[in-house]
């Protein structure tokens, strides 16, 4: 995997479950998340309820964002994010793209998923100058004014937009927003973390 | 280019044809729709000063004046991937429609896989296939920047790709951009021709053989299977189309293509070839100022 930070595909699954019926994570293949937790039958699984509302509470993204999406954990507490059709449990390379962490205290999203649906979102986003923006996605931590809630925030900057909008004539891809997430930090003590994945990052050259 | 003087009898212009190869290829970057429209992306790139010029054939193929075109922001926000010209026709010969089955039995490293995702408005399956599990890695991570979320990725050897992962058994369409001699990159990799020989070709045509058979068997009757590679020898081209018309059920059919482009051969040494095969299209070099590629279409009729 290109390297998030925080990683590791520890064995939190191996904790004893506290129900007996509760099943173990299998780590080598595709499980599709239960529909609420009360279906849950896999010791700390997230439900896709919780994951969509995990999105909504925390970045505003509505809920029907992901209507037709499904949610599927391999390892211990990836999730991935589907639009296609596939059966449960799956033993494949991989299954649409990885968008959450979970299995840990605080869930954190994957940059590319932010950039993907991060359009739609309206809270926790912390909007970066072309400056600030360029050294976020070199991997660079910096200090930053933020009013918000502490935690994982999505950082954003405006690009390509005109002071009206541009709409995108022949997609929809812009329709949620004027700011483009550049990825997921962690704003912690005054500061804005950088967790853009090493292999993500870039030395990005403006010629303007 | 010694290996290319057997061409010459079929290349129209054949100096022309060995003077585009020695040029070296622009950077051609494909926009992709599944994050920003191409007027969104030319906006970024017009606000951040890379100069672009568009393709006429395709309003999505853009070539852009930077030697590092990883680094611009348009790639950073996965509007952009680096994908060469003529590499963007196979997918577009498959015409993906929103919703279906696809198999992309030779995937990596994902620029044709991303390509039919956002043809198909990222809905849809896209069953990414490709034998080479470090190249697999690589096609996930360009998935990933890019925002494709209809993709389930497999590591088969797709001679004899098992349909037993999933619940459905048969796709709408099958891309197969074989593994090849590659000579049609030699503008882009001047080693290209290196390891040339012709013992080489028929190997290799032995596995792309096999590799279409294979996406014709898991196709539906009605269904479109585009074979392309990126080489010109007869070899891997019409003769591969010609073994799968005689060992399975299909045609070759017709197709538009807006750039410059010759028939597919009628014959080669002493082998001829189905008159239907003029339907495939052989782009040289020369001809539209790009790398050189084979584009044939089938359509499944059992
Ligand atoms: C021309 S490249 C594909 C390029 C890709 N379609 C793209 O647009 O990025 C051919 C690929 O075929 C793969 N390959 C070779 N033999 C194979 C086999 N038997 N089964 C599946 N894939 C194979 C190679 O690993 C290589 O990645």
């Amino acid at each position: 995997m290109a390297g998030e930070r925080s990683e590791g595909d520890d064995e939190r699954a191996s904790e004893t479950p506290e129900s007996g019926e509760l099943e173990e994570n299998v780590g080598y293949r595709f499980d599709r998340l239960p529909a609420t937790a009360d279906e849950r039958r896999v010791e700390g699984r997230a439900s896709r309820e919780e994951v969509i509302e995990y999105f909504h509470d925390r970045f505003g993204i509505p809920p029907e964002t992901f209507d037709e999406y499904t949610f599927w954990e391999k390892g211990a507490g990836k999730i991935w994010v589907y639009a296609g059709e596939a059966p449960s449990p799956i033993e494949i390379e991989a299954i649409g793209m990885t968008c959450l962490r979970t299995r840990q205290e605080h869930w954190k999203p994957t940059t590319d998923a932010v950039q993907r649906f991060g359009p739609y979102a309206t809270d926790c986003v912390i909007e970066l100058s072309r400056e600030e923006a360029r050294a976020f996605t070199d991997g660079q931590d910096q200090e930053l004014e933020w009013d918000g809630d502490w935690g994982y925030l999505i950082a954003a900057h405006e690009i390509g937009v005109e002071p009206e909008g541009r709409p995108g004539r022949d997609g929809d891809a812009v329709e949620g927003g004027k700011l483009e997430p550049l990825g997921v930090g962690l704003y912690v003590h005054g500061e804005l973390q950088s967790v853009v994945p090493k292999g993500r990052q870039r030395s990005v050259s403006d010629a303007r | 280019m010694e290996p290319f003087e057997r061409y010459r009898p079929i290349i129209d212009d054949f100096e022309a044809f060995l003077e585009a190869c020695r040029r070296p290829l622009g950077t051609a970057v494909r926009v992709n729709t599944i994050k920003a429209s191409v007027d969104r992306t030319i906006a970024v790139l017009e606000e951040t000063g890379v100069a672009y010029e568009q393709a006429d054939w395709n309003p999505r193929v853009l070539t852009l004046e930077t030697d590092s075109p990883g680094s611009t922001w348009t790639s950073f926000h996965g509007f952009t991937y680096g994908q060469e010209e003529v590499s963007a026709v196979p997918a577009g010969v498959l015409d993906p429609q929103p919703g279906e089955r696809v198999w992309d039995a030779c995937g990596a490293p994902g620029g044709k896989t991303t390509q039919i995702a956002a043809l198909m408005d990222d809905q849809g399956t896209v069953v990414a296939n490709d034998n080479n599990l470090g190249r697999l890695s690589a096609l996930r991570f360009n998935a990933e920047r890019l925002g494709a979320t209809s993709l389930a990725v497999t590591n088969q050897d797709a001679r004899n790709f098992s349909m037993k992962p999933f619940d459905f058994d048969s796709f709408d369409r099958a891309l197969v951009d074989a593994p090849c001699s590659c000579e049609g990159t030699i503008r882009k990799n001047p080693d290209a021709l290196e390891d040339w020989s012709e013992d080489h070709l028929h190997s290799v045509a032995g596995i792309q053989k096999g590799i279409l058979r294979r996406a014709i068997q898991t196709t539906r009757e009605g269904g479109t299977v585009v074979y392309s590679t990126c080489t010109f020898a007869p070899e891997e081209n019409e003769a591969v189309v010609q073994h799968a018309l005689e060992t399975e059920s299909c045609e070759v059919v017709d197709f538009d293509l807006a750039l410059e482009h010759s028939s597919g051969l009628e014959s080669w040494d002493d082998e001829e070839f189905d008159s239907s095969l003029e339907n495939a299209a052989r782009i040289y070099p020369h001809q539209n100022d790009t790398g050189g590629f084979f584009v044939a279409k089938l359509e499944v009729t059992a």
